[in-house]
């Protein structure tokens, strides 16, 4: 305990524990993420589909949902981890460790991916989907053909920021205990006064989110040929 | 055949009942290009969009080819939808698809083979003349090219119908001519009737055989294009009729008005031509039969239409009574049409 406080004190770092870290709030960013993205987009289709309808139940369960993700995307995320343990506890079977992480993360960023998703839907051109009822189009055969592929770029550039803050959301969710950089970074660069490991964490966390950037936005441009 | 039965609209808003469209009664035979003119708000959309089941009406029957549209089932309805093309103001092309793929999509919702459906984009990109830009994006056409892939895509599925729910109105004169040839050109090769809404005379003018007036909600005058044309009953018609000739009526009215003024001994008189009447040389044959008339002529256009030109001519006569009596008799004897003016219109 004690000792090195140094920032370039790189000989005092366990990189092996660093790699393992990294690797840990990557594939929690992953898997989390993929998760966000199925369930947000049915969350946003949700949403879509039931508004503006006249019909009451479809207002009532329109509003149900809204409620829901309202609520969830208002509760701070160290909280919702906290409040959420137990029903971790049971899914998961702990509360240690990338995996019982993931609960936490997937319910908090999936209700803002999915009014990201409505609000790529609602920009959609009312004509385009006017002319595909006039074609005689199923209700499934928009969604998968027209909604989709038109609202692309918008869906991948909102999953990119929900990318983001979830890397910022496994760093809070590793220092409670669910392993990571932001794990590594509190254990060994707060408790044991690692300074270096502190910034080395920081560095490696500011890469990955650049690189998430990056591709997000390479992916984006790429399926964009609204301007060409 | 397309039959509107007693068709009426009303729409419930916060401020009570608005009532669209009323009691309309139309029929639009098979294979004829049918267009319905009206300032926006005249009802145009609502009533195009019934054809297709986009509204329904509040009472009264459309049927399309003995089909009564507004009693099919949801399923029923889809598979009819297959059949009736439509074609939008602002193209409402998908972005995300190149050219080839826009014309495929309502092949796709047919679910048409893949191998059919290359089979017939190829064949429409000929038609509508679009060869070379099969896999441009919308987004790399001019306003002209996505109106052209927006008819091959509203014909894909060989529709019973076309609706052209104000197709040009958002192109300059010389792409609406354009597509109006190549809607016409369809019409001709296909047989298929296309049904117009537009606020622009010219279009009726240059493509429609028939034409509805509408005019807050109500059919207040339809027939022949060339009848319409040439004797517009309703103020509304007379409205649309002259926008499209040059000069405008309001200034020959005021020439007329002063002339009359000061030769009250003369006589104005309006001569309308359609078709081949308009190539006769009337005037030189009347001033050769009555030399002691003096004509001054004041104003003449004319017009192409779908069944040929129309043209009208305004005359002063200054002379005889009897002389100018029998110029008029002439005159009715080679079957033109003659109006004696009185004032100004």
């Amino acid at each position: 305990m004690g000792g090195s406080t140094g920032y370039f004190e790189f000989n005092t770092v366990d990189w092996n524990q660093m790699w393992s870290a990294t690797w840990e709030t990557i594939w929690m960013t992953i898997v989390s993420i993929v998760a966000v993205a199925i369930l947000g987009y049915f969350i946003g289709l949700l949403l879509f589909e039931t508004s503006g309808s006249t019909n009451l139940v479809v207002r009532i369960i329109n509003w149900i949902v809204a409620l829901f993700v309202n609520v969830f995307r208002s509760i701070p995320f160290i909280i919702l981890i906290v409040l959420l343990l137990p029903f971790t506890k049971n899914v998961v079977g702990t509360i240690i460790g990338p995996v019982a992480a993931l609960p936490s993360l997937i319910i908090s960023a999936a209700p803002f991916y999915g009014r990201m998703v409505e609000l790529a839907f609602h920009e959609i051109d009312r004509g385009v989907l006017e002319a595909s009822n006039a074609m005689g189009a199923s209700q499934w055969q928009i969604i998968t053909k027209v909604l989709l592929p038109e609202s692309l770029p918008a869906l991948i550039s909102g999953i990119t920021v929900t990318t983001i803050s979830l890397i910022g959301y496994t760093a809070m969710a590793g220092a409670i205990g669910a392993g990571g950089l932001g794990n590594l970074a509190y254990q060994e660069g707060f408790e044991s006064s690692n300074n270096t490991v502190t910034l080395v964490a920081t560095v490696i966390i500011v890469i990955i989110v650049f690189a998430f950037q990056f591709l997000g936005d390479f992916a984006t441009r790429k399926v964009d040929k609204r301007v060409l | 055949m397309i039959e509107f039965k007693d068709v009426s609209k009303t729409f419930a808003t916060e401020k009570g009942n608005v009532t669209a469209i009323k009691d309309v009664n139309m029929k639009i035979e098979d294979g004829e290009i049918f267009g319905i003119v009206g300032y926006s708000g005249a009802g145009k959309t609502t009533l195009i969009r019934m054809l297709n089941g986009l509204e329904t009406p509040t009472t009264g029957v459309v049927e399309v080819n003995g089909t009564k549209i507004s009693e099919l089932d949801r399923n029923a309805l889809r598979k009819k939808r297959h059949k009736i093309g439509m074609i939008f103001q602002h193209f409402n092309l998908l972005w995300s698809r190149t050219v080839r793929k826009n014309i495929e999509f309502p092949l796709e919702i047919a679910k048409i083979s893949k191998a059919d459906r290359q089979k017939k984009a190829e064949e429409l990109i000929k038609l509508v003349g679009l060869e070379g830009k099969e896999d441009a994006y919308p987004s790399e056409l001019s306003g002209g090219q996505k109106q052209r892939v927006g008819v091959a895509r509203a014909l894909a599925n060989d529709p019973e119908i076309l609706l052209s729910d104000e197709a040009t109105s958002a192109l300059d004169p010389q792409t609406t001519d354009e597509v109006l040839d190549l809607l016409m050109d369809i019409n001709k090769r296909l047989g298929i009737t296309i049904v117009l809404i537009t606020h622009e005379m010219h279009v009726i003018r240059k493509i429609c055989e028939h034409v509805a007036v509408l005019d807050g909600g109500k059919i207040i005058e339809s027939g022949q294009v060339l009848d319409v044309f040439k004797h517009p009953q309703q103020p509304i018609t007379k409205r649309f009729v002259y926008s499209e000739a040059a000069p405008s009526p309001e200034d020959t009215n005021v020439v007329v008005e002063q002339l009359l003024k000061e030769y009250p001994n003369g006589k104005i008189i309006q001569l309308t031509f359609h078709g081949n009447q308009a190539n006769l040389p009337i005037v030189s044959e009347i001033i050769h039969k009555f030399p002691k008339i003096r004509i001054s002529i004041i104003e003449g256009n004319i017009h192409q239409t779908h069944e040929g030109a129309i043209g009208s001519l305004f005359l002063q006569l200054i002379g005889d009574e009897g002389d100018i009596n029998g110029a008029l008799d002439y005159l009715k004897t080679m079957r033109v049409e003659t109006e004696v003016i009185e004032h100004g219109r």
